[in-house]
């Protein structure tokens, strides 16, 4: 099947930019958080504190671009879940893949993600990380509670949230490195990301996707 | 195209991480200079005090003295309220103020604690070795203004007692003496100085019968400490007086008494500049670190003694344990000492099995500056180990913070009847130290103080806290936040009921979430196993 792919430019910089970053930051915080967690010691509880409470703040600040991107492009529309084709990908990971099969929902430039992704990273944008950023914060700021009104606020509580974010997290991590190894070839995913450009089947590309100078990247 | 968005790149990172080392070196600058190191220095600049008088041209000092009162009356005819104001002091009365009064705490009142237990209403005559009077006599004497004021200590009791021996005598031999013993007297006079650490810790670190027995943080090593010992009192550092925090007014000296906390709010030099300085906070402010420090929002919590006194005893052992029941062994039909590792008694026949450490690790508790001391009038629970001094306080008490303490544990003699601890007498013909008859030494005790005792006695556990708060280690060896933010062992195990990061979990998110991330590892390895096998039969590649 190689003979009929061919190359779009799917992924700008900015956001090629942002997932790296991004991905920069969650596995600092995991390893951070974790160390402040008590299980293990790497950096030192000190030191991982304070690496730990800089890289969330930077990643809430980073995130508000991120937000104002999304809506400003319309990218948002990426993430308006669907249950179309929905079965037909479970059914292709679960069934599918071993067989040999073409991928039901290939990526274009307006729907770079399939049904599953857009509920996958839906729930992650809009829910998992905000609860992870506000939770983070809010331990944060634990000694100005009482000035924010929030003194009936547990910590307790606050850790287990978090806590249960950071293992969510993880549990994100490992399926999606995995995920992206699921292309054509295994770092087909990983090399678009870094490229910007996603070798795709030809068919239901228009015209002015295709890139200038395919050239260049090869 | 390439190599220009490379370059792009790479810059962008190379100033991102240039920002951070030069952000990073100021920080470094910045911490030369915490805020509160610098307002305490500035507080303290000019340690060197200065006098109008110079005590050894004074007439009232130059003519000869036969007694203490002599001496006390040429200090009050100059100082007239100096006597009157002292009288009015704990250090005079041996008893504490409102709201203690009322159950008459203090060495003179019904106070116990787990040492020599008891002063038996200062008629154990022992414990006035401490009493600023002359020769012991308590309240009914003169003051001794030189215990606190004098650079030369001499034996007072031994000098006027040879002084009055020979005086008269036409020997001009003891005659000699006379002149003698006199001038000595007489230089001691007049060397009148501010209280030194000398001064304060000739009772202060000799409490309980000896050097470094009962506070763990204050011994002969404070004396000249060195700055390793002290960063406030060490000899090549700042070299404090005790009354540099010990503030003072009309001789009432700035400190906790019993329940009455050291200062009643926590107030710097800048909102108060005439509030006693007894506080870290009245020279270092409640934010002493660099802004943005963590440590500053630990402040409102937990105490500065707890990460600044890592270890208490550094250099002197203190006394941990003192078992009163195992007293009165007699070796070879005599009374006997037997000293331990740190060449302390660890035995004596007539105080029982003690134990004594170095380098001791505080124990932690809530603390409101109020110490809570039973008296021999207070009902005592003797299934359980009893605290004779406790600190008073809980997390949810806002004016407490966690705060560290030595511990000293032992048993002593209480009532099975009426369930109260025992006062006996220690000292004297009557004494325990003399007859190891504990029966006659409690009634003796008891009666000093007027209280009941029902004849039947056993020894009960107690323990007796002590806030530490002197031997301020330097700042690089402070308590490190992961000696407390520990789930194994940390020093603050014990308390309970808060949530601290990196000591507590909650155990079930923990294993369900080990259990999820195991089962995407297992979930996409089987994946990938499959796909691995599948491709290998039935395609090409």
């Amino acid at each position: 099947m190689a003979e009929n792919l061919t190359q779009i430019y799917l992924y700008t910089r900015y956001e090629r930019f942002w997932h790296w970053f991004q991905a920069a930051m969650i596995v600092v915080l995991l390893i951070t958080g974790f160390e402040v967690h008590g299980l293990f010691r790497l950096l030192g509880f000190d030191l991982a504190v304070r690496v730990h409470n800089f890289v969330g703040i930077a990643w809430l600040i980073a995130f508000a671009f991120f937000v104002f991107w999304v809506f400003t492009t319309g990218e948002w529309r990426q993430y308006v879940p669907t249950t179309q084709k929905m079965f037909a990908v479970v059914r292709y990971y679960a069934y599918g893949i071993f067989r040999g099969e073409a991928h039901p929902v290939p990526k274009r430039k307006e729907a770079k993600h399939n049904p599953l992704q857009r509920l996958v990273y839906l729930m992650l944008a809009a829910t998992l990380l905000p609860v992870q950023m506000l939770s983070g914060f809010l331990y944060w700021g634990y000694n100005s509670w009482a000035d924010w009104g929030l003194g009936w606020l547990s910590l307790e509580v606050l850790a287990l949230v978090h806590m249960a974010g950071a293992f969510s997290i993880l549990v994100f991590l490992v399926t999606h490195v995995y995920m992206t190894t699921t292309g054509h070839t295994i770092f087909a995913h990983t090399r678009a990301m870094i490229t910007g450009w996603e070798e795709i089947e030809e068919g239901e590309i228009q015209d002015w996707e295709r890139p200038v100078k395919p050239t260049c990247e090869t | 195209m390439m190599p220009i968005r490379w370059m792009r790149i790479f810059c962008v990172v190379f100033v991102l991480c240039a920002g951070a080392v030069l952000a990073r070196a100021a920080d470094e600058a910045a911490a030369e200079s915490a805020p509160g190191r610098t307002m305490a220095r500035q507080a303290t600049q000019d340690v060197q005090g200065w006098t109008t008088v110079d005590h050894s041209r004074l007439d009232a000092l130059k003519k000869p003295f036969a007694s203490g009162k002599q001496v006390t009356e040429a200090c009050v005819s100059c100082h007239s309220e100096a006597a009157s104001q002292f009288h009015q002091t704990i250090h005079w009365t041996w008893l504490g103020t409102e709201p203690d009064a009322e159950k008459r705490m203090g060495k003179a009142g019904d106070s116990l604690n787990n040492f020599c237990i008891s002063a038996n209403n200062m008629q154990d005559k022992s414990c006035n070795a401490c009493h600023p009077s002359w020769n012991g006599q308590g309240t009914e004497g003169e003051v001794n203004c030189l215990v606190c004021h004098g650079r030369q200590q001499i034996n007072w009791t031994e000098a006027f007692d040879d002084l009055n021996a020979f005086s008269g005598s036409d020997d001009p031999e003891e005659q000699q003496i006379v002149a003698d013993i006199q001038a000595d007297i007489q230089q001691a006079v007049q060397s009148v100085i501010l209280p030194a650490r000398e001064n304060c810790g000739s009772c202060h670190f000799y409490g309980g019968g000896g050097d470094g027995v009962k506070h763990g943080d204050l011994d002969s090593s404070i004396a000249q400490p060195p700055k390793s010992l002290d960063v406030h009192m060490g000899v090549d550092g700042k070299n404090f007086q005790c009354t540099r925090c010990h503030t003072t007014v009309r001789h009432n000296v700035a400190g906790r008494i019993y329940s009455r906390p050291a200062a009643a709010d926590r107030k710097s030099l800048i909102e108060d500049d005439l509030t006693a300085k007894i506080t870290c906070e009245s020279c270092h402010s409640a934010t002493p670190h660099k802004a943005g420090s963590k440590a500053n929002d630990h402040t409102d919590r937990v105490a500065c003694q707890s990460c600044h006194i890592p270890l208490f005893a550094r250099q002197n052992p203190t006394k941990t344990w003192w078992d009163w029941s195992k007293a009165g062994t007699l070796q070879d039909g005599k009374k006997y000492n037997e000293k331990g590792e740190f060449g302390k008694e660890v035995y004596m026949t007539i105080k029982g099995e003690m134990k004594w450490e170095k380098d001791v690790k505080p124990e932690y508790f809530w603390f409101n500056g109020s110490m809570n001391t039973l008296t021999i009038k207070d009902f005592i629970d003797p299934e359980k180990i009893v605290a004779v001094s406790a600190p008073v306080g809980s997390r949810e008490d806002k004016n407490a913070r966690i705060f560290p303490f030595k511990i000293h544990g032992g048993k002593q003699p209480y009532d099975t009847v009426q369930k109260v601890l025992l006062a006996p007498m220690l000292s004297g013909k009557d004494g325990y130290w003399e007859t190891l008859d504990w029966q006659n030494a409690i009634e003796k005790g008891m009666q000093a103080l007027n209280a009941s005792y029902s004849g039947s006695f056993d020894f009960v556990e107690t323990t007796y806290a002590f806030p530490i708060t002197h031997m301020v280690a330097p700042r690089d060896n402070v308590v490190r936040c992961a000696e407390c933010h520990t789930g194994q062992g940390g020093r603050f195990a014990s308390l309970t009921g808060f949530y601290m990061p990196g000591r507590d979990r909650t155990g079930w998110i923990d294993s369900l979430g080990w259990l999820a991330v195991l089962g995407a590892l297992a979930g996409v390895a089987l994946h990938g196993l499959g796909r691995a096998f599948s491709r290998k039969g039935g395609k090409e590649n």
